[in-house]
Formats: C-alpha cells, sequence, structure tokens
C-alpha cells in the first residue's frame, strides 16, 4: 500500500532552484535511505514533502489537513531541539498531539500509545528523568520515542544518527528496520554510506536537487555514480555478515 | 501650584522666607527716612524687566507708563496671572538672559526661585537685580507692595495701593460666623497647609483648614483615602490645566467627586492665589460668598 | 491541581489585606462591613471607590502580565523575555500618553486603552522581527533595549511637549507604574480587553508544548505557526495595552512569575499560562501591599518594588545563560 506519493516536486529558495523535478512512491515496509553530497536538497526534499516548505508540484502529504498530517506521518527533525527541561514521559507524550482535538485531554490510549514507544525504546526507567539532563544518546532515542508514540504509519527523520557512538546508531536503524517490518514506511536521509546499505531496503541518491538514482543498494552504489556524485572510491561487497561498505579515496 | 514652573513664580509653600520677609519690613522702616532722601537723589528706572510672575503683577500696578518694558510669558496666561489682559500690552520674555540683556534694563525684578544662573549672569554683567521674595503672609503684602515701589520710584502710588489692601483686609478680619472645615485639594493630591498664601486666604475667609494636622501644616500630599475620610465640608480644588496629565486625575476622581456632591465646592485657577498681591483679596471675597453658601444653606 | 488551590488562596488572602491597608486607617472589620454592607458616609466610598478598585487592579493587571511573560517566553522558547523588559509596556506607554496629549482619549473612553494596545501592537511586532523566533537571547535582549529606548524617548518628548505643567513629570508613573488613586472606571476600561487578552494566549497552551521540540516538529504534528504567532501579537498587545493605559508600564513581572513556577509545573510551557497568572495576581498584590506599607502616605511606584525583586533574578539569568549569549 503506498504511503506517500510525490510528483514533480520543485522548491527554489531566493530565486534559486533547490529542488527540481522530484518523483517518487514509498509503500509500506520500506526503509527508504535518502542519501546525496552536502547541499544536495535532502532536508529541502523532506519539508517540502510534508508541506512545511512552499513548492510546486503534488505531495500526498502536503495536501493534507495539518492535524491529519501528523497523524499520517511522524517528521524528527536534524536539529533535536528541547527547549524546556521536561520530563521523559512528558516529552514522549507529546507525540499523541495530532491525535488530541483542541482542549480534549489525553486518554488512556494516549497513555498506552506513551507506554508502549518508551518500552520500545527501552526508557521504561527513564520515564521521569529530565529530558534535558540525558546524554546525546540519550535523548537521541528519547526524541525517537516521540515519533513512535505519535503511531503514524510512515516516520521521516533527518540525519537522526549523526553524533551518536556505533551502538546508537546501529541500534536506531534497527529499530527502522524492525518499524517497516511491521507494516509501517520510514525515510531516513543520512551520510553514512555504509549503515545505509545495511539497514535501508532502498536507496535514493539527490545531487543538486534532482534524483539521480532510486533502487537498491547493491544496484544504485556503482563506482561510477560514486565517482561522480560523491567524488570517491570504495569498497562495497556482499560478506557472510551482510553488505560491507567502506569509503576509501577521495577521487579528483 | 504647577510645581514645574517654580522659576517664575513666587510660590507661597516655602514659608521659610517669611522671616526673610519681616526682616526686610523691620529694615526698611528703620531706614524710611534715609531711603527716602537717597530715592529722590537717586534715579527713578527707566527701563524695567520683570522676570517673574508675582513682580509682573506688581510692577504693572505700580509701574509709570512706559517704565516697564517687559513682563514674563506667564502673566498673559489667565490660568496663572489675574492681570492676564493687561499684561498683553508688553513684550514676553522667557526669561533667558540673553533676551533680557539685550532689551538694555537699567533695573531687573525677580523672583527668589528665578535661576540663580540666569540672576547671576545678568548681575556679572552689569545689570541691577532686585529679587523679591515669595509672600506667604496676608500681613506681608503691603511691605512687598512698599518695597517694589521704593524699587520703580512710585512710593505714592505704592502707598494709596497699601492703604486700600489694608482697609479691605481689615474688613475680613471682621467677618464672624461659624467656621466651617475646608480642604485646598490641587494636582498629585497636594495640599497647601496653613503656613502658605493659599492656606492664610482659606483661615482669613473664616474656614477651618484641615490640612492643619501635623503632616500638613507645610503643605503635602494628601492621599485621597485620608480626605475622605476626613470629611470636609468644602473641598477647593485648583482647575485642571489645558493638555492631560495624571497629576491632575485625581482632581476627577468619583470618590472626590461623592464628597463634594454632598457639600459646597469650588474649583478656583490659581491666578488669585499664587502671588502676594492685592489679589489675593478676590480670592478671599470668593472664599467668603462660598462659606456663606455652605452657612445659610443650614438654616 | 495543588498547586492551583495554592495560588488562588493565596490570592484570595492578599486580595482580602490589599483591601484593609490603606493610609486611613481603618479598622479591617470596619471596612469589610462598609465595603459589603455599604451604608452611608465616607468609609463606604474609600472602601468602594478607592480600594476597592486598587485591589482589583493589581489583580487583573498581575494575571495579565504573568500570563503574557508565560506566553511570550514559550513562544520564543527563551526564559529573558517579559513584557516590560522587551519594550511592549513601553510602546503601550507611548500609544496612551500620545492618546491623551492629543486630546483622543477625551472622545471616547475606550480611545485609551485601544491606543494603548496600538502601540502594544507594534511593540510585539517588532521584537518578533528583529529576535526571531530563531534570535537567541543576545538578539532578544538588544532588541528589547532599543524598542524600550526609543518608546521611553519619544514618551517623554510628548509628555515635554505638552501645555500641561505637571506632565512632564507625568513620565515616572509612566515608566514606573502605579495603583495609586485609580476609580472603578479605570477597573471597567481594562476588564474588558484583559479578559479577551487573556483568553487568546489561554488557546496558546497547546501550541506551545508542541513547540518544545521546535518549530520543524511543532509544525508537522499539525500545530499552526502562523495563528499561534497571530494569537501571541494580540493577546499580548490587548493584555499589556489595556494594563499600561491604566497604571503605567509595570516590568519584571512576566519575568519572575514564570520562573519561580516553572519547576512546579514540570516546564511544561502549556501549563504554565494560567499558573503565571495566577502567580501574577499574588505578585503585584504583594508588591502593591509592600507600597503601602512602606510609604503610606507617599506614591511609591509599583515598578520600584517590582524591578528591586525582578532586577536581580534578571541578571542572575543573564549570568546563568551566558554561555548561550
Amino acid at each position: 500500500m503506498t504511503l506517500l506519493s510525490v510528483e514533480g516536486l520543485a522548491v527554489s529558495l531566493g530565486g534559486r532552484a533547490v529542488l527540481q523535478d522530484v518523483s517518487l512512491t514509498v509503500d509500506k515496509g520500506e526503509v527508504v535511505g535518502l542519501i546525496g553530497p552536502n547541499g544536495a536538497g535532502k532536508t529541502t526534499l523532506m519539508r517540502a514533502i510534508l508541506g512545511i516548505l512552499p513548492h510546486h508540484g503534488h505531495s500526498s502529504l502536503a495536501q493534507l489537513p495539518p492535524r491529519a498530517r501528523g497523524r499520517a506521518a511522524a517528521w524528527m527533525p536534524q536539529s533535536r531541539e528541547i527547549a524546556w527541561p521536561v520530563s521523559v514521559e512528558t516529552l514522549v507524550a507529546l507525540g499523541r498531539t495530532p491525535h488530541l482535538a483542541p482542549g480534549q485531554r489525553a486518554s488512556a490510549e494516549d497513555r498506552a500509545a506513551v507506554d508502549h514507544a518508551l518500552e520500545r525504546m527501552g526508557l521504561q526507567e527513564f520515564r521521569h528523568r529530565i529530558a534535558t539532563a540525558l546524554s546525546g544518546g540519550e535523548q537521541a532515542r528519547v526524541l525517537m520515542a516521540r515519533a513512535l508514540a505519535q503511531d503514524a504509519p510512515l516516520l521521516m527523520a533527518d540525519e537522526p544518527i549523526a553524533g551518536l557512538d556505533p551502538a546508537h546508531q546501529i541500534s536506531t536503524m534497527r529499530a527502522f528496520a524492525s518499524l517497516a517490518g511491521e507494516g509501517q514506511a520510514v525515510i531516513v536521509s543520512l551520510h553514512d554510506l555504509g549503515l545505509g546499505v545495511r539497514h535501508c531496503t532502498r536507496l535514493i541518491v539527490l545531487d543538486q536537487g534532482r534524483i539521480v538514482a532510486d533502487g537498491a543498494p547493491t544496484s544504485v552504489l556503482t563506482p561510477a555514480l560514486l565517482r561522480d556524485i560523491f567524488g570517491i572510491s570504495a569498497w562495497f561487497e556482499t560478506t557472510p555478515q551482510g553488505a560491507v561498505f567502506q569509503p576509501l579515496e577521495v577521487l579528483e | 501650584m504647577p510645581r514645574g514652573v517654580a522659576p517664575f513664580m513666587s510660590g507661597s509653600m516655602h514659608s521659610s522666607r517669611s522671616i526673610l520677609g519681616f526682616a526686610l519690613t523691620g529694615g526698611l522702616l528703620c531706614c524710611a527716612p534715609v531711603i527716602a532722601a537717597d530715592m529722590a537723589r537717586a534715579e527713578v528706572p527707566a527701563r524695567v524687566v520683570s522676570m517673574n510672575l508675582c513682580t509682573d503683577q506688581l510692577a504693572m500696578m505700580l509701574a509709570a507708563p512706559g517704565q516697564l518694558r517687559s513682563v514674563s510669558f506667564l502673566a498673559s496666561d489667565p490660568r496663572s496671572s489675574a492681570m492676564a489682559d493687561e499684561a498683553k500690552a508688553y513684550p514676553a520674555n522667557r526669561g533667558q538672559a540673553e533676551e533680557i540683556y539685550l532689551m538694555q534694563p537699567d533695573l531687573v525684578v525677580a523672583g527668589a526661585y528665578t535661576s540663580r544662573a540666569t540672576v547671576a549672569l545678568l548681575q556679572r554683567l552689569g545689570v541691577r537685580v532686585e529679587i523679591f521674595a515669595p509672600v506667604t503672609a496676608l500681613d506681608d503684602v503691603p511691605a512687598q507692595i512698599a518695597r517694589m515701589g521704593d524699587v520703580l520710584g512710585q512710593q505714592d502710588k505704592a502707598a494709596e495701593v497699601i492703604a486700600t489692601y489694608e482697609a479691605d483686609l481689615k474688613a475680613f478680619q471682621q467677618e464672624s460666623g461659624r467656621s466651617p472645615t475646608a480642604v485646598l485639594y490641587e494636582a498629585n493630591g497636594y495640599t497647601p497647609g496653613a503656613q502658605s498664601l493659599s492656606g492664610q486666604i482659606l483661615a482669613t475667609a473664616g474656614f477651618t483648614n484641615l490640612a492643619n494636622e501635623a503632616a500638613y501644616a507645610w503643605g503635602g500630599n494628601m492621599p485621597l483615602e485620608v480626605l475622605v475620610m476626613k470629611a470636609p465640608e468644602a473641598v477647593i480644588t485648583s482647575r485642571p490645566y489645558p493638555g492631560g496629565s495624571r497629576a491632575e486625575d485625581i482632581l476627577s476622581h468619583p470618590a472626590l467627586r461623592a464628597t463634594q456632591d454632598r457639600r459646597a465646592d469650588a474649583s478656583v485657577s490659581d491666578s488669585d492665589w499664587v502671588c502676594g498681591t492685592p489679589y489675593v483679596l478676590r480670592a478671599v471675597a470668593q472664599m467668603v460668598s462660598l462659606r456663606h453658601t455652605l452657612i445659610n444653606g443650614e438654616d | 491541581m495543588r498547586l492551583y488551590v495554592i495560588l488562588l488562596i493565596l490570592m484570595g488572602t492578599l486580595f482580602g489585606v490589599a483591601l484593609m491597608i490603606g493610609p486611613a486607617g481603618i479598622a479591617p472589620l470596619d471596612s469589610l462591613h462598609a465595603l459589603i454592607l455599604g451604608g452611608d458616609g465616607p468609609m463606604t466610598l474609600v472602601m468602594r471607590e478607592i480600594r476597592l478598585p486598587r485591589a482589583l487592579l493589581a489583580l487583573m493587571i498581575g494575571a495579565a502580565l504573568g500570563m503574557s511573560g508565560a506566553a511570550m517566553q514559550g513562544y520564543l522558547r527563551n526564559p529573558l523575555a517579559d513584557p516590560g523588559l522587551i519594550g511592549v509596556s513601553g510602546s503601550a506607554a507611548l500609544g496612551a500618553v500620545i492618546a491623551i496629549q492629543t486630546g483622543i482619549a477625551a472622545t471616547t473612553t475606550l480611545a485609551l486603552p485601544v491606543s494603548a494596545l496600538a502601540g502594544a501592537l507594534i511593540g510585539v511586532v517588532l521584537v518578533l522581527m528583529l529576535a526571531g523566533p530563531r534570535g537567541g537571547s543576545l538578539t532578544l535582549i538588544l532588541a528589547g533595549i532599543a524598542i524600550s529606548a526609543l518608546a521611553g524617548a519619544l514618551t517623554s518628548l510628548v509628555l515635554n511637549l505638552s501645555p500641561n505643567p505637571f506632565a512632564a513629570n507625568d513620565i515616572v508613573f509612566w515608566m514606573m507604574g502605579s495603583l495609586a488613586d485609580r476609580s472603578m472606571t479605570h477597573v471597567w476600561l481594562a476588564l474588558p480587553l484583559i479578559v479577551v487578552g487573556l483568553g487568546m494566549l489561554a488557546l496558546m497552551r497547546r501550541g506551545l508544548d508542541a513547540l518544545t521540540l521546535g518549530e520543524d516538529a511543532a509544525q508537522a504534528m499539525g500545530i499552526n505557526l502562523v495563528q499561534l504567532r497571530l494569537l501571541l501579537v494580540f493577546g499580548t498587545a490587548c493584555v499589556v495595552g489595556a494594563s499600561t493605559a491604566v497604571a503605567g508600564a509595570i516590568g519584571f513581572v512576566g519575568l519572575v512569575v514564570p520562573h519561580m513556577l516553572r519547576g512546579w509545573v514540570g516546564a511544561r510551557p502549556g501549563r504554565l499560562l494560567w499558573a503565571s497568572a495566577l502567580g501574577g495576581a499574588v505578585m503585584l498584590l504583594a508588591a502593591d501591599i509592600v507600597v503601602r506599607v512602606i510609604l503610606p502616605m507617599r506614591d511609591l511606584k509599583l515598578g520600584v518594588v517590582t524591578a528591586l525583586v525582578g532586577a536581580p533574578l534578571f541578571l542572575h539569568l543573564i549570568y546563568r545563560t551566558r554561555r548561550g549569549l
């Protein structure tokens, strides 16, 4: 079942075309890795898809009314902002916002969703701790729990694993994969191509505002693409421990 | 009284000047014969400039035609000056040393609160400046008139004015009848006490000034609550100036209005009350008729 | 919730105390008797026309300033925001002074608070334009200094140009605030706009909570950021405009109250709104009582007391957030 369909999406900022003619669809069970060099437009694409950025073209998400959109997709922005020293429980409960009508109090169903999210991310003991007093890795887990509590079929995350230690990086990607296994879909933008090939079912490569490749990791990350788009050479093999990708040299 | 214009007005609030007034009177009386002789010999000033609201009015009253060349700009404001119409005949000055010096006066009369710097500058430039302290008692008015007469060389005219004044004052002082309670209330809740010209006017008219409790004998800000609780029989307020000000808001407070409603009220403009001139008797007359209204209303 | 109950009891108690304090020295029981049962005589007049409006205004304006401080802090995600500090009260005072001095205030009763509202509106819009929501503490403080300074200077200019000899000294009232000698007229003047403003600010509750995660995340969850900003702008303008028109600019209430209550509501900006309203009422009632106890015969400006409490706290907050500046 298609959770997202985008057609002819274009964004221009200050007269400059940042995104041009982007079309894609995302189905249940997919973990889509959005990759590309710095400045390719990955964040712009995701924000345009959500409709929080003015755009031309069509995005099925952007067309929904705001609260329905909040129930259809959960968005984890790059700046992992937590403005006030609230408890972990409070923060995760914020994910229920799209489900609450104005003036409506949290119901048992909402509390259950929060509990489930906390459990899933292993945060039960952290429930009453102050979110801003946690370490970076713990905070990332809390923010992810918030997205889970939102109970949306589509999860979109902008560089959620940047700055985390290897264990947290891998467990986050694994969490995405298990979500997809349950019938949801995940779009995640990242720079770490090694993790991308191991945990994503599909890679979309963005360069200068256009999609240059879209498909399974092995078919997308060809040496030609790596040289032309990323300017690097890499070692990419499927081993008994799964796919392994390691960038090697910078090519002129 | 608008305190912001203190330099131009001899306000009747600061009664330490009354000592100076008495000293002046005593000195004058002792030296009267000598001074008279001197004055006969000295020149009568031909170009006189006045820088102070109160000296303006005294000078206009006593000066010979053509003697007075300029009065302060306040003299033509009907709210502050009892002689606003007469003042229009004279050019107005704003008390700047430059403009006054350029008028080439041979005498400048000013108040005790005229800017010290301006007075000092004029004196340094060789101009004769006579300072007149504010009058705080009705009995001190004749001495003030006499001094102005001396300074202007118009002693005879001064003597006439003094005679009329003293006769009228005596007439008021012989009034009898009940003494109703009253309070004077001005912007910011200020009430002049007994030791002020306004307070004396009230007392001479036969009222009991409720501000004479210890805290207010020398004038002060009376909280509205205190005034309402004292329940004076008459509340006399000053008339608000043009343009708004929050300081004068209190004069239209509903509680004050309610206190006034059941009693006699009067709102007076500063012009007759502020300066030690014979016009204070006009203020006394106004208060006397107010008192009669009150007393007669009880019959 | 226990916090609300405590604050309500505190507010009620202070309201009662405020009614019983005054320079006239009336015995407490007599004063309450006069207030409630009325009757002829000056005591009723004092209680109903002088003390009651004063206590009511302290309550209303305290609530207004407390909630608008909490709303601004929640929206800007910055604990230093306060309508007095960032120049909104100063702009409102300018609007009010212009209305009075040009005589517009004398034409219709609502002209004065609406003018102050217009001034406050300009102030809030300027702050948002200058300090973003993305602007940090430094930009916010600088914007506040600029707007306060400009508004103060213009207010002083207008007052000095007045033909009224007392107007020039009114600047102290406008910049430091006072509830002395206010009447029920002022209560009725301020009440509608304060109620409307509080209502608008209270609607921001959910949006402010969601903003804890940042603007993008909040917007993606369905919060209408444009609407939120409009509620903030107009709500603050109504509430600060009405308060300043009647009592002058009183600062620091919107800074101190949310700061002190934040821990009690689990730092949730939405819950802080009504808590700050109650807390603000408590603070201003207390300040007005202090002012009358220290100098019963004079008019010590309210802003003096709130600044004595608030400015050290402000310095402390700046010190703590120095690294972020």
